[in-house]
């Protein structure tokens, strides 16, 4: 009796194996119902630890159940796919679905270790922006459906309106400005993303000619950051510990601000500061400003493993995050103030209202005062610029 | 039925091959990727080493992981012994003892989060002058994560100085401490000195392993030196967990070499120390017959004042943490928050306590292997002679002597390799790793010090052997058991890294939660979740006085060790 009972075994789990069609949506909604997502994402972050449990509710609508794994840094779960990979782990992986951009994305498509496409088969892809903002491009390599993206973000700097009303709006007034009050600035220490970050949007205001950044690094790399280094060298010295040490992560770097240490933060979330005062987290006078050539700006995303145990839930969790309802939520400034991916003309008229009705927040700057987002440079920019900052200056004296 | 005593022979042999098994493997799995080998390896070749040779840092990260790990142990052992010289069986001693000993329980990452709060140019102590002198800002001065470690050196001894002095105290028990007083009192040396002549020579011998497993402990943590040391360059296990973490998958390679130099660093230190050792005998054996005298009063000063210090330090940041837990908004350079609110608590508070019960199932379980365990090997040992030598001590030590970060991301290929759903287990055994020593420990002492003569009666009245194991010498050593499964859950609520990797992400634990939220750096979050951590690892001591204390109310001749 025993040898067929596991043979029948053997044969229900056996579909299991073959990953879903997204394009059968109907089939993804009945293969997900039932199933368990476990949503590798950074975890540093309480009110984006709040988000994803709110969309695990929604999930939950669906018969998906969300578990968010709480990353330290999203290398964390790309490691365990390559390791699942190099183990000969092909299904059944432990990772369903990465919050994901830039070097993280544009090394795991060059290994082969996503799923998809799939991002174009989701119901909800229909009210994304894709003629107007950079949701199909991360960090210029084209995501091809294998990522479906989750919130706009943009450079803003945060600053005291009380106790600094005008900020330096450009690299050389920032310069000039910490000069004269040395120790009063900082940024997150590359390779943290925010602090590289830093470096990409201060080479793009000093360069000639940005568009140089759109192409992989080539030879001309020491003549393009020739100008960024000299920068750099006048600014170490004067920034907050002469910058022997750094704060680790930006959250960090607004506890030194909430601490009164530093007087301007960089951040990738225009949202961010509105959000960071209704917890605490900042004085109400913090105020948010954009350089005069404007800032960087880029998508986030979700992505799925090719091992992913669970691909259509994860599929239908990424589908739930394009939702209007969701997205509405995300740009509510308390709770995310994260960009909306979608666009305004392709939502109903109520929905639309619903996020014309939405108060920005103090801190939080208009569209038309963000300005058009410049575009990220090619991803080769950011390991060779942060390699290069640690070599410079984050390891000797 | 199997014979119990068929059970018990092979159980020492069992219990070796957990805490070496494991070892020995993620050795060879981190070792294959450092050479090149391994599943995704080129095949054999040294560029990983090379890379780390060449990393402009390595001097600088070698060198902050070795004054950290020998200056915080040499410092913790100064003032535990400073303390057990001048002041043991004072009022005063048992005093600062109820002090240090609930900090055994605090989580490394909490006490340094707390620590960091309190001694920042921002912090709590700055903004004492600030207030008197109406600073609006902080000064700009580099304490916290500093180049040379010096603040990482001071929180490491203010973590340490609790266990040191409690395998000290423990050891007093074992080396005559009064007679030995006595004989060097009269022969005219201070109380100070007549301890570290007569007593401190016999107590270091019983402590050595436990001194050992600190000073490995200091050069290679990952928690306290994110969080307290120098990141410019940071020490190597830091420079360690980074390359591991790198988003280039190439860099996991040089991570594996610098594990490798990370336990050659170890291994070189261990060697100097036990060098250290013989000097500092030779030296001491010289002093002991010259008769000099050591400054009395100054050195009884001194060692009170370190070890209040360093215990109020912690204390101090626990009671940060918790005011940051219920804080409004909070500024530089107010002693207090604005207003008390419990949103944090209502934000973290349910998803915590979730998380917590999580913990204790892996804490309880772990542990209860672990005593199992370690009873069946002392049982052995008692029944059948099968003695636990000074070599096997040296294996009970090996998961805490060798570095986590060199032997865990070998063993990363097991949860990949066998599939999902052993998460819960691999996480459990990868804690008996780490529990085992520790309970071992604890209870081996009282365990061998009971009284065969009560074996030889209850023998003699016809009971077996078990049930001398189960009626008689179980009820007895209730107390010390049940501290052995407080200690042993505290280790198992603190580990982080065997938490993170062998549960591949899946497991929460209050540990892996609390290092993640370190990363962000809200102190509120941090604040809730701290305080769970600490209470997770305090409240089995809690029971585990209680327990004896109410079952032996009328038994007091019962109560044993």
């Amino acid at each position: 009796m025993r040898l067929p009972l596991l043979a029948t075994l053997a044969l229900t789990t056996l579909p299991a194996f073959a990953q879903p069609d997204p394009a059968d949506w109907p089939a993804v909604l009945a293969e997900a119902d039932g199933q368990t997502v476990y949503w590798h994402a950074w975890g540093g972050s309480t009110t984006t630890n709040d988000f994803i449990a709110w969309i695990g509710e929604q999930a939950a609508e669906k018969g998906v159940t969300l578990e968010h794994v709480k990353l330290a840094d999203t290398a964390d779960a790309v490691g365990l796919v390559l390791s699942e990979k190099a183990a000969g782990k092909d299904t059944g992986g432990a990772v369903d679905l990465i919050w994901i951009n830039g070097a993280n994305f544009a090394s795991m498509k060059e290994q082969d270790l996503l799923f998809g496409p799939f991002a174009e088969d989701l119901p909800n892809w229909q009210f994304v922006d894709v003629e107007g903002k950079t949701v199909t491009t991360d960090f210029t390599v084209p995501t091809e459906g294998y990522e479906s993206p989750w919130a706009m973000a943009q450079v803003v700097f945060i600053h005291d309106g009380e106790r600094l009303p005008n900020p330096p709006p450009s690299a050389l007034e920032l310069l000039e400005w910490a000069t004269a009050h040395p120790g009063r600035f900082t940024f997150p220490q590359p390779p943290d993303f925010l602090g590289t970050t830093f470096l990409k949007q201060m080479l793009i205001d000093l360069v000639a000619d940005p568009a140089v950044l759109q192409d992989p690094v080539g030879d001309d790399y020491d003549e393009v950051t020739a100008t960024l280094w000299a920068f750099m060298d006048a600014l170490t010295p004067v920034l907050w510990r002469q910058g022997r040490a750094y704060p680790q992560t930006g959250p960090r770097q607004l506890q030194l601000m909430n601490d009164g240490e530093v007087d301007i933060a960089i951040s990738f979330s225009p949202g961010e500061a509105t959000a960071a005062i209704a917890n605490f987290e900042l004085p109400d006078t913090a105020r948010t400003y954009v350089f005069d050539k404007g800032t960087l700006g880029n998508a986030s995303f979700v992505a799925i493993p090719f091992n992913a145990n669970a691909a259509a839930g994860a599929m239908v969790v990424a589908d739930i995050i394009l939702s209007p309802e969701a997205q509405l939520r995300a740009q509510t400034p308390d709770i995310l103030g994260y960009g909306t991916v979608l666009a305004m003309d392709k939502l109903s008229a109520e929905d639309r209202a619903a996020f014309d009705a939405l108060d920005l927040g103090v801190a939080t700057l208009s569209p038309a005062e963000l300005g058009q987002a410049l575009p990220e440079p090619h991803p080769s920019w950011a390991e060779r610029l942060s390699a290069d900052w640690v070599a410079r200056y984050g390891v000797a004296d | 039925m199997v014979s119990p005593t068929k059970v018990l022979r092979p159980l020492p042999l069992l219990t070796a091959g957990v805490l070496a098994g494991p070892v020995l493997l993620g050795l060879f799995g981190t070792l294959l990727p450092a050479f090149g080998l391994g599943p995704l390896g080129p095949g054999l070749r040294l560029s990983a080493f090379a890379a780390v040779r060449d990393w402009p840092g390595l001097v600088d990260a070698m060198a902050v992981s070795v004054t950290s790990g020998v200056l915080s142990t040499i410092g913790a052992l100064a003032i535990a012994s400073l303390i057990l010289a001048g002041w043991h069986g004072t009022a005063a001693f048992r005093w600062l003892e109820r002090l240090l000993s609930p900090l055994l329980a605090v989580p490394h990452a909490a006490a340094a989060l707390g620590l960091a709060f309190l001694v920042a140019p921002s912090g709590w102590l700055m903004r004492l002058p600030a207030l008197a002198l109406g600073w609006d800002v902080p000064p700009d001065l580099l304490i916290v994560q500093d180049r040379h470690g010096l603040t990482l050196t001071a929180g490491l001894i203010a973590k340490e100085l609790p266990f040191l002095l409690l395998m000290m105290l423990a050891a007093l028990g074992q080396v005559d401490q009064a007679r030995r007083m006595a004989v060097a009192r009269s022969l005219g040396a201070g109380r100070v000195a007549a301890w570290f002549k007569a007593v401190f020579p016999g107590v270091y011998a019983q402590v050595r392993l436990p001194v050992l497993v600190v000073l490995v402990y200091g050069m290679t943590n990952v928690d306290v030196a994110t969080i307290l040391g120098p990141n410019t360059p940071p020490s190597l296990s830091v420079q360690v967990t980074r390359w591991m973490l790198d988003p280039d998958l190439g860099q996991r390679s040089v991570a594996a070499a610098a594990a490798m130099v990370q336990g050659g660093l170890v291994l070189m230190v261990l060697a100097g120390w036990v060098g250290g050792e013989r000097v500092t005998a030779c030296l001491g054996r010289r002093w002991i017959w010259s008769g000099l005298s050591l400054p009395e009063g100054p050195a009884r000063g001194l060692g009170l004042i370190l070890a209040t210090v360093s215990a109020i330090a912690v204390l101090a940041g626990i009671a940060a943490l918790a005011l940051w837990s219920v804080a409004a908004g909070w500024r530089f350079p107010d002693l207090a928050p604005d207003a008390l609110t419990l949103r944090s608590w209502s934000r973290f508070g349910p998803e915590m306590t979730m998380v917590a019960a999580c913990t204790m199932e892996i804490a309880a379980l772990s542990t209860l292997i672990a005593v199992l365990l370690a009873i069946g090997c002392l049982e052995a040992e008692h029944r059948f002679g099968l003695s636990v030598g000074q070599r096997a001590l040296w294996l009970l030590y090996l998961p805490l002597l060798i570095p986590q970060v060199a032997f865990l991301p070998g063993l990363l290929l097991i949860p990949a390799t066998i599939g999902n759903g052993y998460e819960m287990p691999m996480v459990i055994f990868g804690h008996v790793i780490f529990v085992l020593p520790y309970v071992f420990l604890s209870l081996s002492g009282p365990f061998r010090a009971w009284d065969g003569r009560f074996a030889r009666v209850g023998a003699g009245l016809g009971a077996s052997p078990d049930r001398v194991l189960w009626s008689l010498r179980m009820p007895m050593l209730l107390a010390p058991v049940l501290t052995a499964a407080a200690v042993g859950m505290a280790v198992s609520v603190g580990q982080y890294l065997p938490t993170l990797l062998l549960g591949g992400g899946r497991v929460s634990t209050l540990a892996t939660e609390a290092v993640a939220l370190a990363a962000g750096g809200d102190r509120r979050a941090i604040g809730v979740w701290g305080l769970g951590q600490t209470a997770a690892a305090f409240g089995p001591f809690v029971l585990a006085l209680a327990i004896p204390a109410l079952v032996f109310r009328n038994r007091r001749g019962l109560r044993h060790g």
